[in-house]
């Protein structure tokens, strides 16, 4: 109930209305694209994109950011209040499957993934890192308060700013995953939120959790980074991008045909661009020529990861992208031939061994190139229940041991912080590598156990990161109007692209004891000492007396046939 | 038979003696060591909380004589402030204090139907009602009480402010209905705000809004919480949000061709909007929002209108302990074949002024009704006169010494009758920090220190607070005893089954061998 009050305003004495300045041109602006790529698999994958540019430091000494207008305020106060320098989020639910679908725009491991970048002034990293977890959890709803120093790493190689600035000192770095995470409506509908336009128009209007989260893979994320404003980088500006990919398992549900709509996939079908975003596009892929209609006179070629694909652009800030009907329904038709790149990087993960004691790890790592070698920086976060033997690290490639060039361990110390491992590998062409390590697995306390002790423990992703020789040239040109998907890694060079592969998360038994244990134990200990009380007691209180011995059977017996005798008895 | 007598003799005494050895040793370390740890704390102290009596003093009235230089200067400055300015010049008057000065009659400093002028500051000028020349100065001033009285009343804290600040405490029977409403209004007090301006834009396709925020913040809302910089921090920030609507639909009025919003139906409007404001990620202070609100095209124009049907000429409205929304229509500055969207550059002067007034409200600048006669200064730039802050400065330190001192009696109460909660040194010292500075907050106020006192009482809340809040008394309370006995009782019971038993057949045999004697000696 709210009492509500009527109240005129003061009049304002002394105060001529100032010249009123048309508000300083839009020091920020909204991008938005949709990415549509029919894959080999049958299924579709599309990838949002919206990016909010904002001409401002928030790191910036003695001047606070205070006042926002595309640029979400939720995560501005948090940028600024923990000097976070870059920041990345995701949120994935299933596993991305490299060898069938290639590689993502943007890649995530299962469950939550969050690394922050902190500023070089910052003198308390670990407390900063954990009142900006449990600040997260709140703003994206997410069980983020979880990540705390038994989960947190500092890689020193792998994980580099993707923003301005050369930060090398891995101090101000941390890195958690959650691989257990469960993401579901209520994480979207706070990310939807942090959009200029909410969902209300653009096309986060298709961002419908019904459809989104009955698909096979969902993956949504936030990712923030000082970039340079121009081309020629005399100011910073804070960039936040926030992606969400999806793949739909369209092929089986719709019985066997490669015919795909926007209004098949999400349920709705687009009307109008957001209005406040300065480019508003869909990109569909059809290097492989589907049937795609309407047709659209604009074609935009791009090469992403390493691969030079043809895309029709539909611009939605234009009014005849939508037609007579006024609503835009895209629609694929594919026949589902050609051929698919094979990715030229993959990797997978499974535990070996058998019993509740030791276990191995195995990492396989694949690299498809016919005839190039490249290295790859593996990183291996592994909690500290599994105590690894470091000295049963093996990699071998091609049945040859292959000696890693750099290798950064950190040992786990129980209950405090798990096992980091970074590996440099070189590997060969066309080959497939093994890294294994034993691990034997601890006891816990019985109070550290989950509440479901046998559905197992989640051990994390390994990362691969690698930068992969290229087959085409890439495009090493820094435009303004370069699509959004191509230019969220920087290209360095023409050669060669950067990749991220994910493995999938391990789960892990460990040994369950019988929780009514405990009571048992106390129980137990109880009856014995009040039996062994109760037996001194009764010998401490009892009256002893002299009692007259009786014969044995047998001297009574004899004692028998002496009174019949008449002989004097044995006593 | 004699050595058998012994022998059940010493069964006896070894029976007692362990029964001995369990009730003194036994029980004692078991208590000791099963024990909760218990810091000690002031519970007299805190109960002489419980019946707090602040002796206020009312800010001391002293009475000037008319001097001639001053008269004359004030005559030849001829201009109240100025001459206000003057005073508080000649005389600095310190926190919690007005200075009154009275005038002659005659005086034409004033002009005639003003009786008394109350300044920016902690002054006031009275004009002195007519008195015989034989009068001494003794009855001169004795003349003056009533008028003295009256001012000091308007200027100063009274009953009204008392009941204010204590309403969330104290339930009063003797209450006007809009001094509740007044007390109501006011957010809790806190040691920091966050006041939030956002601009809801339902319908950014057809306009584009312009507001200079941080320009209007810097000449409006700064210089008022400067002023107030000693009762809290404030931190303002501002945030443009589109396609936010209303949580009502308006209606359309035929009569005036103009959307309207009831009343009743105002107290539906905020709930949906609140969703998109977000909370405040980085701090935990209570936030104080202000929204301005551009009705879409399609409902416009839109207006409020009150109980009786008529259009509130602000446009805006405010929800106590949460702040204000104002309607700001914008279709008449654009015809209707205007390209779309519109610019559109928002008035900040006139935003900024009905923010204000709910912003003093929001805050408990309480409405002064002055008596007839009477004429108010205005506060000037900084939207507050000396004496207003004084009188929030008292009101705070009030309502922070009560639910100080409320949060520690209900501490001290639930820890006392609950066993079970383990009290730490540290809670133990933040309770008695949190007495000793409402003690002296108490002190503090007596004396008329004002800024000492919000200063003590704010630290008492502080430590209450913390000592309320602590984690550290949750961990044992939800330790059920029956999980307790059914630990204890597999060592219990078989342990004390056979001591009880022994003593009474120790105490039977003693009664039998009583009654043997006595038959014996009959």
């Amino acid at each position: 109930h709210t009492h509500l009050n009527y109240k005129l305003g003061l009049t304002l004495q002394n105060r001529t209305s100032e010249a009123l300045t048309p508000a300083a041109a839009a020091r920020d602006e909204f991008q938005e694209e949709l990415v549509i790529r029919p894959l080999h698999s049958g299924d579709i994958y599309a990838s949002f994109q919206f990016r909010t540019l904002w001409d401002t430091d928030f790191l910036q000494e003695g001047q606070k950011v205070s006042h926002y207008r595309l640029f979400p305020k939720s995560l501005g106060q948090v940028l600024s209040k923990f000097s976070v320098r870059e920041l990345h989020i995701s949120f994935t639910q299933g596993f991305w499957r490299t060898m069938q679908w290639g590689q993502p725009f943007i890649p995530s491991p299962p469950g939550a993934e969050l690394w922050v970048w902190f500023h070089d002034t910052v003198s308390d990293v670990d407390g900063n890192w954990k009142e900006l977890t449990n600040v997260l959890s709140g703003i994206f709803c997410a069980s983020l308060n979880f990540i705390d120093l038994t989960n947190t790493v500092q890689p020193s190689a792998s994980f580099k700013p993707l923003g301005l600035g050369n930060a090398t000192d891995h101090r101000f770095l941390r890195y958690a995953t959650l691989p257990r995470e469960i993401v579901c409506t209520e994480n979207l509908t706070p990310w939807k939120k942090l959009l200029p336009c909410g969902s209300k128009a653009g096309l986060a209007v298709l961002l419908k959790s019904e459809k989104l989260f009955h698909s096979s893979f969902h993956s949504q994320a936030v990712h923030i980074r000082p970039v340079c404003q121009d081309e020629q980088c005399t100011s910073k500006a804070w960039e936040l991008r926030q992606t969400l990919n999806v793949v739909f398992d369209l092929y089986t549900a719709g019985q066997g045909k490669k015919e795909w709509s926007l209004f098949k996939m999400f349920s709705r079908t687009l009307t109008e661009a957001c209005p406040l975003a300065t480019s508003s596009k869909v990109y569909v892929d059809i290097t492989d020529n589907p049937e795609l209609s309407p047709a659209t006179p604009l074609l935009s070629q791009a090469v992403v990861l390493g691969d030079r694909r043809t895309y029709s652009v539909f611009d939605l800030t234009r009014a005849e992208t939508f037609g007579q009907l006024r609503s835009l329904n895209l629609l694929l038709r594919w026949k589902g031939d050609g051929e698919m790149l094979r990715p030229l990087l993959h990797a997978e993960r499974y535990v070996a061994g058998f019993g509740l004691q030791t276990g191995e790890i195995h990492t396989v790592i694949y690299n498809n190139h016919p005839y190039r070698a490249f290295p790859v920086l593996l990183m291996d976060s592994v909690p500290w229940y599994l105590q690894l033997y470091i000295h049963t690290l093996t990699v071998t490639s091609k049945s040859r041991d292959n000696k890693p060039s750099y290798i950064h361990y950190q040992p786990a110390k129980d209950r405090h912080r798990p096992h980091l491992l970074e590996m440099l590998i070189q590997l060969p062409p066309h080959s497939m590598t093994e890294v294994t390590v034993q691990f034997e697995r601890a006891l816990l306390k019985w109070t550290e156990y989950t509440p479901d002790p046998n559905h197992g423990f989640y051990v994390g992703s390994s990362v691969v990161s690698a930068l992969v020789p290229s087959m085409v040239a890439m495009n090493t040109n820094f435009t303004q109007d370069q699509p959004l998907f191509s230019s969220f890694v920087p290209v360095k060079e023409e050669s060669s692209y950067f990749v991220r592969v994910y493995t999938e998360p391990l789960l892990v038994n460990l040994p369950t004891p019988d929780f009514s244990m405990p009571y048992n134990v106390i129980c137990l200990t109880c009856t014995v000492v009040a039996v062994g009380y109760g037996s001194f007691y009764n010998l401490l209180t009892r009256t002893f007396q002299v009692d007259e011995p009786s014969l044995p059977l047998a001297k009574r017996l004899a004692n028998l046939i002496r009174r019949i005798r008449g002989v004097p008895l044995l006593t | 038979m004699a050595a058998l007598q012994l022998e059940k003799q010493r069964g006896r005494y070894a029976a007692l003696a362990i029964a001995a050895v369990v009730i003194v040793v036994g029980i004692p370390l078991w208590w000791k060591t099963t024990e909760t740890y218990r810091a000690w704390l002031p519970f007299s102290e805190i109960s002489e909380l419980d019946s707090l009596q602040v002796h206020a003093l009312r800010p001391s009235s002293r009475q000037n004589h008319v001097c001639d230089s001053i008269g004359s200067a004030m005559i030849y400055n001829r201009v109240f402030d100025k001459a206000d300015l003057s005073l508080h010049m000649l005389s600095e008057s310190s926190c919690g204090s007005v200075v009154v000065y009275v005038i002659p009659e005659s005086s034409t400093l004033l002009p005639e139907d003003v009786k008394v002028y109350v300044g920016q500051r902690r002054t006031a000028l009275l004009r002195s009602p007519p008195f015989k020349t034989s009068w001494n100065l003794k009855e001169v001033l004795s003349n003056l009480d009533v008028e003295v009285e009256q001012v000091v009343s308007t200027m100063s804290f009274g009953h009204q402010d008392i009941v204010a600040a204590l309403s969330n405490r104290v339930r009063m029977t003797k209450v006007t209905k809009e001094s509740m409403a007044d007390s109501m209004r006011a957010i809790k007090s806190s040691p920091g705000y966050e006041i939030t301006f956002s601009l809801l834009n339902p319908d950014p396709k057809s306009h584009s809004l312009h507001w200079d925020i941080e320009g209007a913040v810097q000449s409006y809302i700064q210089p008022l919480l400067n002023k107030l910089a000693p009762i809290a921090n404030f931190s303002v920030d501002s945030q443009i949000l589109y396609y936010a609507v209303l949580g009502v639909n308006p209606r359309f009025d035929n009569s005036v061709s103009a959307y309207t919003l009831s009343a009743d139906s105002l107290s539906h409007v905020i709930n949906p909007v609140e969703a998109r404001l977000g909370s405040n990620a980085a701090s935990s202070n209570p936030v104080l929002n202000f929204l301005l609100y551009v009705p879409d095209a399609h409902h416009s124009p839109l207006f409020i209108r009150d109980h009786s049907k008529r259009k509130v000429p602000s446009n805006a409205f405010h929800s106590p302990r949460w702040g204000g929304i104002m309607v700001y229509n914008v279709n008449e500055m654009y015809g209707p074949e205007a390209e779309r969207p519109v610019d559109i550059n928002i008035n900040m002067a006139k935003v900024m002024g009905v923010f204000l007034a709910q912003l003093r409200l929001m805050l408990g600048v309480q409405h002064t009704h002055p008596p007839t006669g009477f004429v108010l200064q205005s506060p000037g730039s900084a939207g507050l006169a000396d004496w207003e802050l004084d009188r929030l400065l008292w009101s705070r330190s009030v309502e922070n010494i009560a639910t100080a001192s409320t949060t520690i009696t209900s501490l001290a109460q639930l820890l006392d009758q609950i066993g079970n909660i383990v009290i730490n040194d540290n809670i133990a010292q933040q309770v008695s920090s949190a007495v000793t500075s409402l003690q002296s907050a108490v002190a503090e106020l007596e004396a008329g220190n004002l800024a000492f006192a919000l200063q003590y009482s704010r630290e008492a809340i502080l430590a209450s607070e913390r000592a309320f809040f602590d984690p550290s008394l949750l961990h044992l309370l939800y330790f059920p005893d029956d999980q307790k006995f059914a630990i204890y009782i597999p060592l219990f019971l078989p342990m004390c089954v056979p001591i009880v038993l022994s003593l009474l057949k120790i105490v039977s045999e003693a009664k039998k061998r009583r009654a043997d004697k006595q038959a014996k000696s009959d």
